[in-house]
């Protein structure tokens, strides 16, 4: 049986290769045809998981809840010491300094990214902003809302802290940010379902030793991240519950 | 609470939980404000007692992780705050349904902090394992109108 493997759509697109070959190393340690599907939206990648077509995936964790709680997921591992953080910025041309100075009809631009849309709307929320008495503009990637800001299509956007980081001075310096989240327990997860159940430790083993030689190095390197870390079934269940409390 | 732990000029009260257990409070008008980007956060047992903090609930209770482990949630409970709201709180989250309000808590140091808070249960196995609270920054808005709320109820 060819088990099938997703990646959450909101990768950086030059980390493709690497997940195309992390895949190679997960059919090698299983000893098992894995076939990787990339998804091109988040929309696209649930219908999937609601059909019942993924069995191993690299979550966004707000998505972990369905896949835990409905479709019986397991955690893996996750990548230590990377939380998703969110920066609300505004144009820097603007005269709004904090988050208080947004009104109601304010037009936020964000990506389809579901934890960053959920973390940026509470960071709002201190200026009475919600889903209801806003207007909503989607884009691509993220450079695509910083344009949206600095062409004045919006007044205030939500950016992955890790992507905003890796702005060029230009788009920074167009850029105000009025505040960054630091919620440090928001993280990805390799996850795995009941299909491929048998295969838990085998995977996590091999993950977790990744980073004892070059090779696994090299390979955590082209996946952008530093180290593997397990996770238990408690440390999932936490962060579905503390997302829970975030959402409407 | 002991005098010397609190800032400045205090009043004394003193409350009662629905546990039956009484303490005394000591309150100043000092407000911190909510600290920017961050949530609090901390889990309970079935009976409220504190199991699991994060830093920003130490930072803005006043008090340190260990003085905090093992106590019942009430630690935070401030004078101002209606019992009705609390009641209101544990009927709701006891049927495994998330609960949301404004509140107003009680530093060691007599002072306060408002937040927005939301309550969840940790359904484990289909069981109720505990609580897990998040409070988040709330509108300046939102707490006047609960200010204004909160002293109805308590004056009925």
């Amino acid at each position: 049986m060819t088990l099938q493997f997703t990646v959450s759509p909101d990768f950086p697109a030059d980390r493709i290769s690497g997940w195309y070959i992390f895949n190679t190393w997960m059919q090698r340690t299983l000893g098992t045809g894995i076939h990787l599907e990339i998804y091109n939206d988040f929309g696209a990648q649930r219908k999937a998981i609601a059909d019942d077509r993924v069995d191993l995936i690299y979550a966004n964790p707000y998505d972990a809840a369905m896949l835990v709680r409905e479709k019986g997921f397991v955690g893996v591992a996750r990548p230590r010491g990377r939380s998703d953080e969110v920066v609300v910025a505004v144009s820097a041309a603007g005269q709004v300094i904090e988050v208080e100075a947004l009104k109601p009809g304010a037009r936020v631009v964000s990506t389809d990214d579901p934890d960053i849309e959920m973390m940026g709307m509470i960071l709002l929320e201190p200026a009475d902003l919600n889903r209801q008495n806003v207007e909503r503009k989607v884009c691509r990637t993220y450079v695509l809302v910083a344009k949206a800001l600095m062409n004045g299509e919006a007044d205030v956007g939500f950016f992955l802290a890790d992507a905003y980081a890796k702005f060029s001075p230009l788009i920074r310096d167009s850029l105000r940010p009025l505040v960054t989240s630091q919620i440090h327990v928001v993280k990805h997860l390799l996850l795995l379902g009941p299909a491929a159940r048998q295969h838990l430790d085998t995977l996590r083993n091999g993950l977790l030793a990744m980073a004892d030689d070059a090779k696994g190095k090299s390979m955590l390197d082209g996946l952008g991240l530093d180290v593997w870390e397990a996770v238990d079934r408690e440390d999932v269940e936490f962060m579905i519950d503390l997302i829970d409390t975030l959402v409407e | 609470m002991e005098p010397a732990d609190v800032a400045g000029e205090f009043r004394e009260y003193n409350l009662a939980y629905y546990d039956g257990s009484r303490r005394r409070v000591l309150v100043t008008d000092i407000e911190t404000p909510f600290p920017e980007g961050k949530l609090i956060v901390s889990r309970t047992d079935v009976a409220g007692v504190i199991t699991n903090c994060n830093q920003s609930f130490v930072e803005m209770s006043g008090f340190s992780e260990a003085e905090l482990i093992g106590q019942p949630h009430w630690i935070l409970r401030h004078p101002d705050m209606p019992p009705a709201a609390f009641k209101d709180l544990w009927d709701t989250v006891t049927r495994g349904t998330k609960w949301n309000g404004y509140v107003k808590n009680l530093r060691k140091d007599g002072g306060f902090y408002w937040v927005y808070a939301t309550v969840v249960a940790n359904v484990r196995d289909g069981i109720i394992a505990g609580y897990t609270s998040v409070r988040r920054k709330p509108s300046r808005t939102k707490v006047r109108e609960a200010e204004a709320l909160y002293r109805t109820m308590n004056q009925g």
